[in-house]
């Protein structure tokens, strides 16, 4: 199976500061892989290099074998990478809908000579894009109201429109950022089960999470940062048992011994 | 915009508003209504005056629809629109009367040189961010009224005068007060449509997006800088447009008309009417255009009359008269959905 996401060697730097050192790791077609670390581990980072927002000093990320390294984040989107926000980047004044539409602006079907004259066409797309924004609300289990600014609306209901607005961009890879931040426990249940539907459209994710509970139930692979570095790769039961690991979440004992208790 | 979303702002109300007077205002007969007004006006009153100052009135209705693209749907603050008017009036003038054509004829080459003058001062402007994008619009602005005020071509200080009308067939003249008061009707409702159009299209949606949040936009593959280019050039045709009625109307230009405050006074119209509201915006244009005639009894204090009226208008209603509201129809209960598709396959 070819890999859909190939990171290798990536670097970063801000000054002195390496945020990401050396980053690599590949994600297949639908598969489910967490990035885990302590904070400014450079999971973010990492995410805003492959993105775009970030231009890599070093490294090389490629999207279905396609180099994407360094290119604008529009043609990143274009090229199938689509993302959510550490802290949600919603257009508040804009209505849910509205806010769901961003994710197709992608699909075109009218141009603005189209919206001028009020066209056959552009009454046809403007309407598929309202079904479609229905639809993918639908899939990600919203049925808050979706007529109104999407600043009135609770914290969780936004989480979900931001995985719905970047669903609805129809990618191979998905990245979420922190997506059970701020969620109650019924809530991330919820977004467990909305993972595994969004693989099963064939689209693989990578998530950032502090939720060590969540990540060891969701994922199929889990890398673990420190530093700005890969510290270890594997599956959930690999990671928990790996020293590294634990050094980096528990730290060491006074005479050096790397703490074997504990749920990292 | 702050990453993320303040919900101190948030209005208490979140259903749509419901209120009769909201209800008429939203309805979308009101601009076939405004449209029968201005119709109707010269038949109340038309003396030379009243036909100048609503033809004035109407051209600004037009700029302010034409910057209300750039600086609500885009959230571009742009300081200097008016050397795109400046633009086209300019162009039309020295084209009509180099080549003595009607000014209808002079259209083709002002749209060129509009979308040329937006291509050119948008370019390298866009790529930088909000206070910066204003002071450079503001510098652009001064600069096109100084060249205009120094070329031979523009005839520097006095400008050019003795433009030709419009158009003429036979003995028929457009050039009357009243008939050019109907033609310059006709095509400022056109654009202001077009513009209210634009604004709820994919495009129109992109725009919004970027005033919203940029990097979000770009993360959904909207190439922000050529959405904000595109927004920048159409405001440019808008104000290349109105520039032409305005060389037609005056039969002259001159640099004097397009100085600083002329631009302030499109962005007040824009800003106190509602920013991204196209009916707010034509009714911000219409206060700002006709109330110093208006208060012209007030004679030497009008302008302070008009100054204290928008202090207070802002205190009231620091969003403008008639914000933009993103409301839009929920989607039908589904059992009323699967009704409508069970009777679509019956059929």
């Amino acid at each position: 199976m070819s890999a859909v996401l190939e990171v290798k060697n990536l670097h970063i730097a801000f000054g002195g500061v390496k945020a990401v050192d050396g980053l690599s790791f590949d994600v297949h077609a639908k598969q489910i892989v967490a990035v885990i670390g302590p904070n400014g581990a450079g999971k973010t980072s990492a995410f805003n290099c492959i993105t775009g927002f970030y231009k890599p000093t070093a490294g090389e990320v490629l999207l279905k074998g396609a180099a994407i390294t360094g290119k604008r984040p529009a043609d990143i989107a274009a090229a199938g990478v689509s993302r959510t926000f550490q802290n949600l980047r919603l257009f508040p004044d804009l209505t849910v809908l509205d806010n769901v539409r961003a994710g197709m602006h992608l699909y075109g079907g009218q141009n603005w000579a189209d919206a001028i004259f009020h066209t056959p066409r552009f009454k046809r797309s403007e309407a598929a894009y309202t079904e479609e924004a229905h639809r993918w609300l639908d899939f990600v289990g919203y049925t808050g109201p979706r007529g109104v600014p999407i600043r009135n609306l609770a914290y969780g209901q936004q989480k979900q429109v931001e995985i719905a607005r970047a669903l609805a961009r129809k990618s191979d890879l998905l990245l979420l950022d922190e997506p059970a931040a701020g969620l109650n426990y019924s809530e991330k249940q919820r977004l467990l089960e909305l993972c595994h539907r969004i693989r099963n459209l064939g689209t693989a994710i990578v998530l950032i999470e502090h939720d060590m509970g969540l990540v060891m139930e969701v994922s199929e692979r889990i890398v673990v940062m420190n530093f700005g570095r890969e510290i270890a790769e594997g599956t959930p039961a690999e990671v928990k048992a790996n020293p590294a690991v634990i050094e980096a979440y528990l730290g060491r004992d006074e005479d050096g011994e790397v703490q074997s208790h504990g749920d990292a | 915009m702050s990453e993320n979303v303040d919900t101190t702002l948030a209005p208490k109300k979140i259903r749509p508003p419901s209120g009769r007077v909201s209800r008429l205002f939203e309805s979308k007969w009101l601009g076939w209504v405004a449209l029968a007004i201005a119709v109707a006006a010269p038949f109340v009153n038309a003396t030379p005056y009243a036909l100048n100052i609503m033809t004035t009135a109407a051209i600004f209705v037009l700029l302010a629809s034409g910057l209300n693209i750039v600086v609500g749907y885009c959230g571009l603050l742009d300081l200097g629109y008016i050397a795109f008017m400046a633009v086209g009036a300019y162009t039309s003038g020295i084209v009509a009367k180099a080549f003595d054509l009607p000014l209808l004829f002079t259209i083709p080459v002002v749209l060129v040189m509009t979308v040329l003058a937006g291509l050119i001062i948008g370019a390298p402007t866009l790529r930088l961010r909000s206070d910066y994008l204003a002071i450079v619009t503001l510098g652009f602005g001064e600069i096109t009224r100084i060249t205009a005020n120094n070329l031979a071509i523009t005839g520097g200080p006095s400008g050019i005068f003795g433009i030709p009308g419009i158009l003429k067939i036979g003995d028929f003249d457009f050039q009357q007060p009243a008939v050019f008061y109907y033609v310059t009707i006709l095509v400022v409702a056109g654009f202001v449509l077009a513009a209210a159009r634009l604004g709820k299209s994919r495009l129109g949606r992109a725009w919004r997006f970027v005033r919203e949040d940029e990097d979000a936009a770009e993360a959904m593959g909207i190439h922000t800088y050529k959405v904000k280019l595109l927004a920048y050039t159409f405001g440019a045709i808008w104000g290349g447009f109105g520039g032409v009625l305005f060389a037609g109307h005056l039969s002259a230009v001159a640099p004097t008309s397009f100085v600083f405050l002329q631009s302030a006074l499109v962005l007040m119209a824009v800003v106190l009417g509602g920013m991204g509201n196209m009916r707010g915006v034509v009714i911000g244009a219409l206060v700002i255009s006709l109330l110093p005639e208006l208060l012209r009894d007030l004679a030497e204090y009008r302008y302070l009359a008009f100054g204290v009226l928008l202090i207070v208008v802002m205190l009231f209603r620091p969003q403008g008269f008639w914000p933009a509201r993103g409301y839009e129809p929920e989607r039908k209960p589904a059992e009323e959905r699967e009704a409508v598709a069970v009777a679509g396959e019956q059929r």
